[in-house]
C-alpha cells in the first residue's frame, strides 16, 4: 500500500462521512459525562459525551460533535461504533491497545479481529504529526467514561 | 570573505534567473517523499543561501567571542560586526543604527514594547516615560487580522493597565474594514498596532492611511512587518510608524534573531523590558542605571552570529534588489490567485483575483479539511501550512478554523505554483467530492 492509502484506508473515509454517534444524544436518566478536548496546532475539536449503563458497569452511548480532519472524524465514529456494551474494564484496555498501537510508529500490526474497525487506524501511526487526530475522540472517552462513572 | 553569489547583482528574477539563484540553496534539492521538494511555507520559515550559512560558520571559526565585554582582539572583532550589523540592518529598512533593537524574533520585541509600556505604567522609567503609560480610558486599537504575536500581548498590557483592546473589523474575504477604522481610531486610542502584510491573505495593509488616522489620535503607532520586510522594500522612518517588529528567519536567516525598530527619539525614554547584565552603567546593591538605547534592550550574552548571519541575509537580499523580490512574488501570488479560483469547490482567501496581493495563497477547499489537504500535498513534496497560522481570529471572522496557505519567496518557479496548483486540484476527487 503507498502511504496515502495506509493512511486513508477505504474505511477511514467512510467513516468520516457517514458518522456514527454524531449529534449529542439525551442521557435521560442514565450517569453521563461530556468532555472536550482540543488540539492547537491544526484547531481540531471535539465535544464528546459517555453514557453509562443503569448500573454503571458499561458503556451505554457514546454521541459527539466536533470538527477537524477526516481522521480525527473517522476515529470517533468508529469509537462511537464499538464502545457501546463493552464493560468499563474492556473499554479503558481497547483505549490503552489503541493508544499503543498509535504511538508504535507502525511497528505494531493490529489483532483485527480485536480491533474490527480501529484497526484501520494502524497506517496513521507512521504519520506521527496525525496520531493525535486519531487518539482526539479517545482521550475525550477516556476521560468522559472515568467521570462519568463518579456522576452524581 | 563571502561566498559569491548565483546571480549578478540587480537581476530580475524570472524563471531562469529563479533556476539559478536556487544553486544558493542547498535544500532545495531535496526529495520528499520521492519528489524533488516544493518549498511554499516561507511565510511561516525561509530557506538559507550559503552566503548566510558561511558567514555564520566564519563567525565561529574566525571571531567568536562576547561582545560589548571585553578588551581583547577576538572581543573588539565581534563587537565590530555586531555593531556593523546593525547598520546594515537599519540601512536596509530605512532607520538609524540607534532605532534597532536586537531580539530573539518578532514576538520578543512586540513584547518588549508591550513590557516596557506596562513598566511605564507602574511608574518606571520616571516623569520622561509617563507618556508610555496607559490607564482606564486608554484605548489600545488593534485588527483582526493580527498574527496571535501582535494580539496576545496587547490583550495582556489591558489587562495589566485596565486599558481597553479594540480592533478593525474585517471584511467577509478577511481584509480590513477601513471605513470602520476610522470609528474605532479616536483621541481615546494610545496605540495602535496593525500588521504591514497579512501572513495568512497576502493582503497589503494601506499603512499610509492608517498612520494618518493614528497620529491625528495621537497614538503610538506598532506595525508588524514580519511579512513585509522580507519580500518588499520597507522604509520605516518614511513610514512614520514608531515601532516595527520583523524576523530575521523569515528573510533567509537563521531563527533565534529579531529586530525591533523603535525610533530612537522614543526608545531613550522607555523603561527596560528585560534586565541584567550589559545593559547597565552603575550598579549597587540597591540601583542600577541603564544604558542608552538600543544597548538597554539588549540584556545579557547577545545572540552574535545570528546578528552576523541576518547581516548576511540583508546584504544577499539588497544584492538582489527588493524591488526585484516584490515584482517576482506578486507574479508569484497572481498567478496563484489564478490558478487557485480555477479549482472548482477552492475557496481563495483574501484579495480577489486581481487584486494587489503578496506571493501568498490561503484557500479553504470545501468538504476538506485542511489538514487532510496538506497531506495529499506531503505526498507529492510539497510544503505548504495548514491550520490557523496563528490567527484564529481572523478565521473566525472568515466562517472557518482553518486553512491551506501556499507561501512563496525569491527561490519559488511558476512550476512550483503549478505543482501545488495540480495537487490542490487532485484533493476534494481523492475524498469522493465532485461537484
Ligand atoms: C505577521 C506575523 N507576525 C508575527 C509573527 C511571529 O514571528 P516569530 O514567531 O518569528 O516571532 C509571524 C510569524 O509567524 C507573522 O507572520
Amino acid at each position: 500500500m503507498s502511504g496515502l492509502e495506509s493512511l486513508y484506508q477505504e474505511i477511514i473515509l467512510d467513516h468520516s462521512k457517514q458518522r456514527t454517534g454524531e449529534g449529542f444524544v439525551d442521557p435521560g436518566t442514565h450517569a453521563s459525562a461530556d468532555n472536550h478536548q482540543y488540539n492547537p496546532t491544526c484547531g481540531d475539536e471535539i465535544n464528546l459525551r459517555v453514557e453509562l449503563s443503569d448500573d454503571r458497569q458499561t458503556i451505554e452511548k457514546v454521541s459527539w460533535e466536533g470538527d477537524g480532519c477526516s481522521i480525527s472524524m473517522a476515529s470517533a465514529s468508529v469509537l462511537s461504533d464499538m464502545a457501546p456494551g463493552m464493560s468499563l474494564g474492556e473499554f479503558q484496555e481497547m483505549v490503552d491497545k489503541f493508544r499503543e498501537m498509535l504511538r508504535s510508529r507502525g511497528q505494531i500490526q493490529p489483532d483485527e479481529e480485536y480491533f474490527g474497525d480501529a484497526a484501520a487506524f494502524a497506517g496513521v501511526s507512521k504519520f506521527v504529526a496525525r496520531v493525535k487526530c486519531a487518539m482526539l475522540s479517545w482521550v475525550a472517552a477516556e476521560e468522559a467514561t472515568k467521570e462519568a462513572t463518579v456522576a452524581k | 570573505m563571502s561566498t559569491k553569489y548565483a546571480l549578478p547583482e540587480s537581476t530580475p528574477l524570472n524563471n531562469e534567473t529563479v533556476m539559478k539563484l536556487r544553486q544558493d540553496f542547498p535544500i532545495l534539492s531535496l526529495e520528499v517523499n520521492g519528489h524533488p521538494l516544493t518549498y511554499l511555507d516561507s511565510g511561516a520559515t525561509s530557506q538559507n543561501p550559503v552566503q548566510v550559512l558561511d558567514a555564520e560558520r566564519n563567525f565561529y571559526t574566525g571571531a567568536n567571542s562576547a561582545v560589548h565585554r571585553g578588551a581583547h582582539t577576538l572581543a573588539v572583532e565581534s563587537t565590530d560586526l555586531f555593531e556593523e550589523a546593525r547598520r546594515v540592518v537599519a540601512e536596509f529598512v530605512g532607520a538609524r543604527e540607534n532605532d534597532i533593537v536586537w531580539t530573539a524574533n518578532a514576538t520578543e520585541a512586540l513584547n518588549l514594547v508591550t513590557y516596557s509600556f506596562a513598566n511605564a505604567s507602574e511608574g518606571l522609567g520616571g516623569e520622561a516615560a509617563q507618556k508610555f503609560a496607559l490607564q482606564e480610558g486608554d484605548e489600545i486599537v488593534v485588527t483582526e487580522q493580527e498574527h496571535h504575536a501582535n494580539l496576545i500581548p496587547w490583550q495582556q498590557l489591558a489587562k495589566k493597565t485596565g486599558a481597553t483592546l479594540r480592533w478593525i473589523p474585517v471584511l467577509e474575504d478577511g481584509t480590513l474594514n477601513y471605513e470602520e477604522a476610522e470609528k474605532v481610531i479616536t483621541a481615546r486610542t494610545k496605540v495602535l498596532a496593525f500588521t504591514h502584510v497579512s501572513n495568512v491573505l497576502g493582503s497589503i495593509t494601506d499603512v499610509d492611511y492608517l498612520v494618518k488616522l493614528g497620529r491625528q489620535a495621537g497614538a503610538f503607532i506598532v506595525l508588524d512587518a514580519c511579512q513585509s520586510v522580507p519580500h518588499m522594500p520597507v522604509n520605516f522612518r518614511e513610514l512614520d510608524v514608531d515601532f516595527a517588529a520583523f524576523s530575521g528567519h523569515k528573510m533567509l536567516a537563521p531563527t533565534g534573531i529579531g529586530v525591533l525598530y523603535g525610533k530612537s527619539e522614543l526608545l531613550k525614554d522607555m523603561p527596560p523590558f528585560l534586565t541584567g547584565g550589559s545593559m547597565i552603567t552603575k550598579v549597587t546593591m540597591t540601583e542600577a542605571e541603564f544604558m542608552a538605547p538600543p544597548t538597554r534592550f539588549e540584556a545579557g550574552t547577545q545572540k552574535v552570529s545570528q546578528v552576523v548571519a541576518l547581516a548576511e541575509a540583508v546584504r544577499y537580499l539588497g544584492h538582489l534588489g527588493m524591488e526585484n523580490v516584490h515584482a517576482w512574488e506578486a507574479e508569484l501570488g497572481k498567478r496563484l490567485a489564478q490558478g487557485v479560483s480555477e479549482i472548482s469547490g477552492v475557496r481563495l482567501l483574501g484579495p480577489a483575483v486581481g487584486m494587489e496581493r503578496a506571493g501568498v495563497a490561503a484557500v479553504h477547499v470545501d468538504g476538506v479539511h485542511p489538514h487532510d489537504v496538506g497531506q495529499i500535498l506531503d505526498t507529492e513534496g510539497i510544503a505548504v501550512r495548514v491550520g490557523h497560522h496563528c490567527a484564529q481570529p481572523l478565521h473566525r471572522a472568515m466562517g472557518i478554523n482553518a486553512s491551506t496557505r501556499a507561501s512563496g519567496y525569491i527561490y519559488n518557479t511558476t512550476d512550483d505554483v503549478d505543482r501545488f496548483l495540480q495537487s490542490l486540484a487532485t484533493v476534494r476527487p481523492y475524498f469522493g467530492i465532485n461537484d
